[in-house]
């Protein structure tokens, strides 16, 4: 009971920092200085005493459910429910907050005097408390709510660096995106009110089984529009790639990292608790939706040069690969095989929380990049590991977690997402096997394309000459982005060499779902080592980690010391078959992925556009430039999209002809229109 | 238990140990094949004590990533080479055994790799670079795929039991066996740089791979690559040895088994060589847009196979 009051309060607490940092910012926006120390400083504080709550749930055990105040509106309560996946959830908004608000004190100085610093720090700290309130309340109108406060403030997050038109544009692309995913929330939210009778969602689990199965299958089509929507699911993707790059660096890491998850989140609380039992279908859905998202955003990051947008399209991809391990969950689970549910849901939400650390890591990284070069072209860069030494290593950190090298935290978690498609593939009979089959194979072939993408990434950006005066004024950046990067850059090595420890954790997270009470265990961990399945697959990333570092460490040794050890080494020139090498020589981003954009042409249909200017325009023998303009057609704007956009002003055309614009008229039409539903009530 | 760390160190040594000798042979019966007498077997062994003792040259370009690049490539094969089986099956390794720890962990050193390619901004680098890792991405589907299958067969993805429970000694999965171990060897010819995909004794062509990413490296740095790309041949035949035929390898502990298993291994490595050197005797160097077909096929070969176990 103790217990339970002081996880009450401190949550209050962890809202009201956020809040008084939010409010007072907006307070202190007369000074730019006061303005960004309050906000951060706030948002730390509201980040750390969010991780002690989080330990105090973990050490306290027992689910969390309070109400604040009383309110005479029907339906409406502010009531919370915080079980051990909410508790998850807030660990990574809070880890992920507290990096990047550290990051934030150093990275916004370059917005002031341009910029409001105090609207900013009041949308931020807004924004990480909508989040907040997103994956604690349990009451439908509360819960849309705090979604609306969570997509409005991220919106004018996204459009703050408001002079470039790009941003504003792409922030209208957002707020039309999350509002039409909201329409269909809103209307599964209903459906799930009619059939149940409350908005709490305690109450709507209980009486889930009054829902008929069509009802259900609509609910659940929504849902993954809605929450789609917001997790950039492909085809509901397109907003993610223009909106993330748009906003500020350590904004960006925050959706990317973290928004696009409480999508997630909702999923697993809807499809795991709410609507159980479910049909078949709806997991091997997930996992087409899984496998399609993961091969295009990885194919669609290869073809950018923007290293934002980059970063943007591997979200998609790693959403990709939590829908593969929650869609082969619920497959499992509506077969009745609980153990290996129980496995895929907890290398889904493993790959949640890694997915934050590491995208996070990599989008703090481009910030830093991009706070020195001014620009997000990665054609335009070149070099920088010699002029920014730490963020070069901490994004080749990300990278290689990002890309699923071991010992870091990306590799388990597509561990034993591969391991759970595996025992689905090796358990399951003919359709579902083929669907595995596919969802196993596309996760193969996105881990490979990974890796040539961030290659790609890192290999243009930093290594080389320079390849415009860009990145010649480039400095290393200031400390508290060099420690929110470094933190970050230990958070993937500890997930990766830990996850021992940190899957039981997961595993249990899982376990404390209603559906999995009592569920045996496939993971068993002991000491360093993870085994899966009955002795399926084992691994120890710790001890392959001190492995390599000893090996390598005794390779060097005895290259360097005792074989020929007066070798002289000369630095010289780059052999340049007698010409001088220039940036211009180098390979660049579009060249190096242009031999998978070729072989993949019928996905990415690439478009070339040649231009040639004359002197002489009759002649045409003397050109004075060309310009080749090379591109990938947006598959989705020009078949889904633009056909929709057709359709929608066509109607619109249509329906224009009864507008006249005559008062009267209007009031006849409400008059008929009242006499029809009349009928119909009648 | 004392066995078993005699049979770690001799696994930690053998794989360097051999794997020049591989590249030998492969070159001895590539020259016989051409009517040239051909260097020793024991060249490579002489190549490497050469460049160990030569000075180097570094491109001021260079950062530290091409530096360290040798070092991690060839500590990967080493750690690669201790943790799949060789000669010995019975000896148990749940801690980097697992098959996807073997094909991420050569990742690392394909990763390091093409960045060292890059890193001294030379054309061809990048260039080789590129085509590295357009030909590893199509590879990795029918990598781990073909494992997979043998995996499903055996019921573990640890190397070291799919190799003990013996892939030959169940005849109904025969034919999901023999497609994956094609699907396998079309792997292996590209992840190791062979023919049709790359020519490894070409040294300054405009479609070269391998070679073009360590065309900057000299002395010793270039030793640990050229060592490390044997390393890696090495590994990969005695994957395709060990895992789709298991035969003679040591099942149980005993000094007789041990010794059978290391002469059946270097008679099945002799027996690959010959497969390769004429396979590469055979045919042409394929176009470098052709090479998605193949590793596609590579990929459907082992859908098959796995739909075949039943």
């Amino acid at each position: 009971m103790i217990n339970s009051i002081i996880s009450q309060i401190t949550f209050v607490a962890v809202l009201s920092f956020f809040a008084i940092g939010g409010i007072g910012a907006l307070l202190l926006r007369k000074h730019d200085t006061f303005a960004n120390i309050w906000s951060h400083f706030f948002a730390i504080l509201g980040s750390l005493s969010g991780l002690f709550f989080v330990a105090l749930m973990a050490s306290g055990g027992d689910d969390l459910s309070f109400s604040l105040g009383a309110f005479a509106v029907p339906f409406f309560s502010l009531s919370f429910h915080i079980d051990k996946l909410s508790a998850f959830f807030i660990f990574i908004i809070s880890l992920i907050s507290l990096f990047c608000s550290v990051y934030a004190i150093g990275y916004v100085k370059h917005f002031y005097k341009k910029y409001d610093i105090g609207a900013l720090g009041f949308f931020y700290n807004l924004f990480i408390l909508g989040m907040l309130l997103v994956v604690s309340s349990s009451n439908w109108l509360f819960f849309l709510i705090a979604w609306e406060v969570m997509s409005i403030t991220s919106y004018f997050l996204v459009v703050y660096d408001r002079n470039d038109p790009q941003n504003v544009k792409a922030g209208f692309l957002y707020l039309i995106m999350t509002h039409v995913g909201t329409a269909f929330i809103i209307t599964a939210a209903l459906l799930l009110y009619k059939f149940t009778g409350s908005f709490e969602f305690e109450a709507i689990q209980s009486g889930a089984s009054s829902i008929p199965l069509s009802i259900k299958n609509t609910i659940f089509i929504f849902t993954i529009i809605g929450f789609g929507t917001k997790c950039g699911i492909v085809p509901f993707h397109i907003w993610l790639p223009d909106a993330h790059p748009a906003a500020p660096s350590h904004v960006s890491a925050l959706m990317s990292g973290v928004m696009i998850k409480t999508g997630i989140y909702m999923m697993i609380r809807i499809f795991f608790g709410m609507l159980w039992p479910v049909p078949v279908w709806w997991g091997l859905a997930l996992l087409v939706l899984g496998s399609i998202s993961s091969l295009l955003g990885v194919l669609y990051a290869l073809t950018e040069h923007d290293i934002k947008r980059l970063l943007a399209y591997h979200s998609i991809e790693n959403i990709g690969i939590i829908l593969l391990g929650l869609g082969g969950a619920l497959t499992f689970l509506s077969l009745n095989m609980l153990p290996l549910a129980l496995l895929s849901l907890t290398a889904a939400l493993f790959h949640t929380l890694n997915h934050a650390t590491f995208k996070s890591l990599l989008f703090l990284g481009a910030g830093s990049v991009i706070n020195q070069t001014h620009t997000r072209n990665i054609e335009e860069y070149g070099g920088l590991i010699k002029y920014m030494p730490y963020t070069a290593f901490f994004f080749l950190v990300g990278s290689m977690a990002i890309s699923a090298l071991p010992p870091f935290n990306g590799f388990f978690s597509e561990w034993l997402t591969f391991q759970s498609l595996f025992l689905g593939i090796a358990s399951l009979s003919l359709y579902e096997k083929w669907i595995f089959i596919l969802a196993a194979g596309s996760l193969a072939f996105t881990g490979g394309l990974a890796l040539a993408c961030f290659v790609k990434a890192f290999g243009v950006t930093f290594l080389a000459r320079p390849r415009s005066s860009h990145t010649s004024g480039a400095k290393e950046s200031s400390l508290s982005l060099r420690i929110g990067m470094g933190a970050m850059a230990l958070l993937c090595l500890l997930f990766g060499i830990g996850s021992s420890h940190v899957v039981v954790f997961l595993e249990s997270v899982g376990k404390n779902l209603a559906i999995f009470k009592g569920t045996a265990s496939l993971i068993s961990s002991s000491g360093q080592q993870v085994v899966v399945g009955n002795n399926f697959g084992s691994v120890s990333l710790l001890f392959l980690c001190i492995c390599f570092v000893f090996v390598a460490g005794l390779v060097f040794y005895i290259v360097t010391f005792v074989i020929n050890k007066n070798q002289k080494i000369e630095t010289g020139a780059t052999w340049d078959c007698g010409t001088d090498l220039t940036g211009r020589m180098e390979i660049t981003a579009t060249g190096f992925s242009r031999s998978i954009v070729t072989i993949f042409k019928g996905i990415l249909r690439p478009s070339i556009q040649h231009d040639i200017e004359y002197h002489d325009a009759q002649s045409r023998y003397l050109p004075k430039s060309r310009t080749i303009t090379l591109g990938v057609q947006d598959v989705y704007q020009s078949y889904f999209y633009q056909p929709l956009n057709r359709m929608v002003s066509l109607i619109a055309l249509r329906v224009k002809s009864i507008q006249s614009g005559n008062t009267n008229m209007y009031i006849l039409y409400i008059f008929i229109a009242l006499i029809i539903s009349l009928l119909f009530v009648l | 238990m004392f066995i078993d760390i005699i049979i770690w160190i001799i696994q930690i040594i053998l794989v360097p140990a051999v794997a020049p000798l591989c590249v030998g042979i492969i070159r001895k019966i590539k020259a016989k094949l051409q009517n040239r007498q051909g260097a020793g077997i024991f060249q490579p062994y002489q190549d490497l004590w050469k460049l160990f003792h030569k000075d180097e040259v570094i491109s001021k370009d260079a950062s530290w990533i091409f530096r360290c690049a040798p070092y991690i490539v060839f500590t990967v094969t080493i750690i690669i080479g201790a943790s799949i089986p060789l000669f010995a099956s019975f000896i148990n390794n749940t801690v980097t055994g697992d098959l996807l720890i073997i094909i991420y962990t050569l990742a690392i050193g394909t990763f390091f790799l093409a960045l060292a390619g890059i890193d001294t901004g030379s054309a061809f680098g990048g260039f080789g670079s590129s085509r590295e890792m357009t030909v590893a991405a199509l590879a990795e589907g029918g990598f781990i795929f073909s494992l997979l299958t043998v995996a499903l067969i055996s019921g573990s993805t640890n190397v070291f039991t799919i190799s003990q429970t013996g892939l030959l000694y169940q005849s109904q999965y025969l034919l999901s066996g023999t497609l994956a171990f094609f699907g396998f060897f079309i792997v292996l010819l590209a992840e190791t740089a062979r023919f049709p995909f790359d020519n490894p004794a070409t040294h300054l062509e405009l479609t070269m791979i391998h070679e073009a990413m360590i065309l900057e490296y000299s002395g010793k740095k270039l030793a640990l690559m050229e060592w490390a790309s044997a390393n890696k041949l090495l590994i990969f035949i005695a994957l395709a040895s060990n895992l789709f035929f298991p035969l003679g390898i040591a099942q149980s502990a005993g000094i007789s088994a041990v010794m059978l298993g290391m002469v059946i291994f270097m008679i099945k490595i002799v027996i690959f060589c010959l497969v390769i050197a004429v396979l590469e005797s055979s045919i042409a160097k394929f176009r470098f847009f052709r090479l998605p077909d193949l590793l596609i096929i590579a990929f459907i070969f082992n859908v098959v196979a796995i739909i075949l176990i039943h």
